[in-house]
């Protein structure tokens, strides 16, 4: 159906949920990049590690709960950020490291160190299923529907927060949803790139593409189709030299960010490529 | 027809009070503009007239609401001081100005044609049509303070809030942002606002200027206060700029 290096079941069903990775994580990178909070993902991902360790514990699917703990935390850490009683990194700090505290003990508890566990952690995406699929698409419509309907009133809450809210924007409620928002998109992409390098798929073709852009939307739209891109190639490229999938789209994707800031300096970038 | 009153206001973080029983009104198309030594409270009581800090004691009306349950806010308009851009993702000088008109079209409705045409408007009265398309972290300082006066402009409010806009632009974009509020005030009647170290730009133009101190210390036509003897209190290399833009 497919030609090489696409051409077994177990390739098409990577490069599904791959492709719809791909273009998620950097639609959410967009809007932490501009607000400063590139790490967010990674913090999220700890947290995640527990929700994974806990299903293996309680013999719950672990992608179900890690999005339960994961979507509870983000929501936990935005309203310590958003009622001040930590900064913004603290907060992260706090939720970064309780998180993989809590996932070691819950594996120490479940004695299930296993490979499951280490699929989540670096990525297998060669392993998905069928249901992983579903699941993973699942989620990207969530993240792409959400996107389409708030996408205005996000972009104004993480350019200016203060007079969104004297305009009388629901900054409150944005703001959860950018964080449950980001908790999805990381447990979409635990299974592509792994919990270890989740944020790198949010962040890296953002800064890509803001090579190449000069407006927020055509940085939107042009991180998604970078980062399709670092997925179908870093795929390509894992099958053919048989290395580790995950880290090599993420390598891809650095790489795509070096090669684009070297061919495409600033001075290139002035005098105009991409518009809105 | 007065669209902003605070009666009485007192404001305190703790135990110490920035604002002592500050009163204070601004009537449809009046421009008036807040000004004090630093630390005189001037951002605290834009915050309490804004909403977004209730007072201690005393009453804040807008619009003859409380401004934390106005109905209509896009009728409010607020430039904040110095935006914190992120240079790293290049947001446009027309999405800039379009991200102000949601408070008028409802955050969730797509864009129409009233609010191309609006925010066409609200560029043209800063003249930055021709740089709509610009990345905002491009242009200079006083350029990007106009991006963000037309983002205020864009939701055409009745009452225009400014937070010190003027802080370190150069002359032509202060020559340009006296302009374009004097053309809200004039032209569409509304109030305005200005809470400002530097008024010497639109000195002119002024209806009131408001001296503060925790208190009110002057409230009247710019003529007459040089006569006044109001002293502010600080040193002389303190003092603000717009006195010798007054008189």
């Amino acid at each position: 159906m497919l030609p090489f290096p696409f051409d077994r079941d177990y390739m098409q069903l990577a490069l599904a949920a791959g492709v719809v990775v791909g273009a998620c994580a950097p639609l959410i990178g967009t809007f932490l990049v501009q607000r400063r909070l590139s790490l967010l993902g990674d913090g999220i991902g700890h947290l995640a590690f527990a929700g994974v360790a806990a299903g293996l514990l309680l013999g719950i699917w672990p992608v179900w709960a890690a999005l339960a703990v994961a979507v509870a935390g983000a929501l936990g850490l935005e309203r310590l950020r958003s009622r001040g009683k930590a900064s913004g990194d603290l907060a992260l700090a706090l939720f970064f490291y309780s998180g993989i505290a809590a996932g070691v003990v819950l594996v120490g508890l479940s004695d299930s160190f296993n490979a499951g566990l280490l699929t989540y952690l670096f990525g297998g995406i060669l392993t998905v299923t069928r249901q992983d699929v579903l699941v993973v698409v699942g989620l990207g419509v969530v993240i792409v529907t959400a996107v389409a309907v708030c996408g205005r009133a996000l972009f104004a809450v993480v350019l200016d927060e203060e007079s969104s809210r004297v305009g009388g924007l629901p900054v409150d409620e944005l703001n959860s949803l950018l964080a449950a928002l980001t908790a999805v998109t990381v447990v979409a992409a635990m299974r592509v790139v792994g919990i270890l390098l989740v944020a790198a798929l949010m962040v890296l073709p953002v800064a890509t593409a803001q090579v190449l852009a000069r407006s927020f939307r055509a940085t939107l739209y042009l991180s998604a189709v970078v980062g399709v891109v670092s997925v179908v190639v870093g795929l390509a490229a894992a099958r053919i030299w048989g290395l580790a999938p995950g880290g090599t789209i993420v390598l891809v994707a650095a790489g795509a960010f070096g090669v684009t800031s070297v061919v495409f300096g600033r001075n290139h970038v002035r005098s105009g490529f991409l518009g809105g | 027809m007065t669209i902003l009153s605070a009666e009485d206001v007192s404001f305190a973080y703790g135990d110490e009070v920035v604002l002592d029983s500050v009163s204070l009104t601004l009537d449809a198309g009046e421009f008036v503009a807040l000004v004090g030594p630093n630390g005189s409270g001037k951002s605290t009581l834009l915050r309490v007239l804004l909403g977004l800090l209730r007072p201690t004691a005393g009453q804040v009306r807008v619009f003859g609401e409380d401004p934390r349950n106005l109905h209509d806010r896009w009728r409010v308009g607020y430039v904040p001081q110095r935006p914190n851009l992120a240079r790293e993702v290049p947001a446009s000088v027309e999405e800039v100005v379009a991200a102000g008109r949601l408070a008028r079209s409802g955050w969730r409705s797509r864009m129409g044609a009233a609010d191309r045409i609006a925010i066409d408007h609200a560029l043209e009265a800063v003249a930055l049509r021709d740089l709509r398309d610009r990345p905002v972290s491009e242009l200079s300082g006083g350029q990007q303070q106009r991006s963000f006066i037309a983002k205020a402009l864009a939701s055409e409010p009745d009452l225009l809030i400014l937070d010190e806009p003027v802080a370190g632009v150069d002359a032509e974009s202060q020559k340009r942002f006296a302009d374009s509020l004097t053309h809200l005030v004039d032209e569409h009647g509304a109030g305005v606002l200005l809470v400002s170290h530097e008024v010497g730009a639109v000195a002119h133009a002024l209806d009131r200027v408001v001296v503060l101190k925790k208190k009110i210390l002057f409230d009247g036509p710019p003529s007459e206060l040089a006569g006044t003897g109001v002293r502010l209190g600080v040193e002389a290399a303190d003092l603000p700029l717009w006195l010798e833009g007054l008189g």
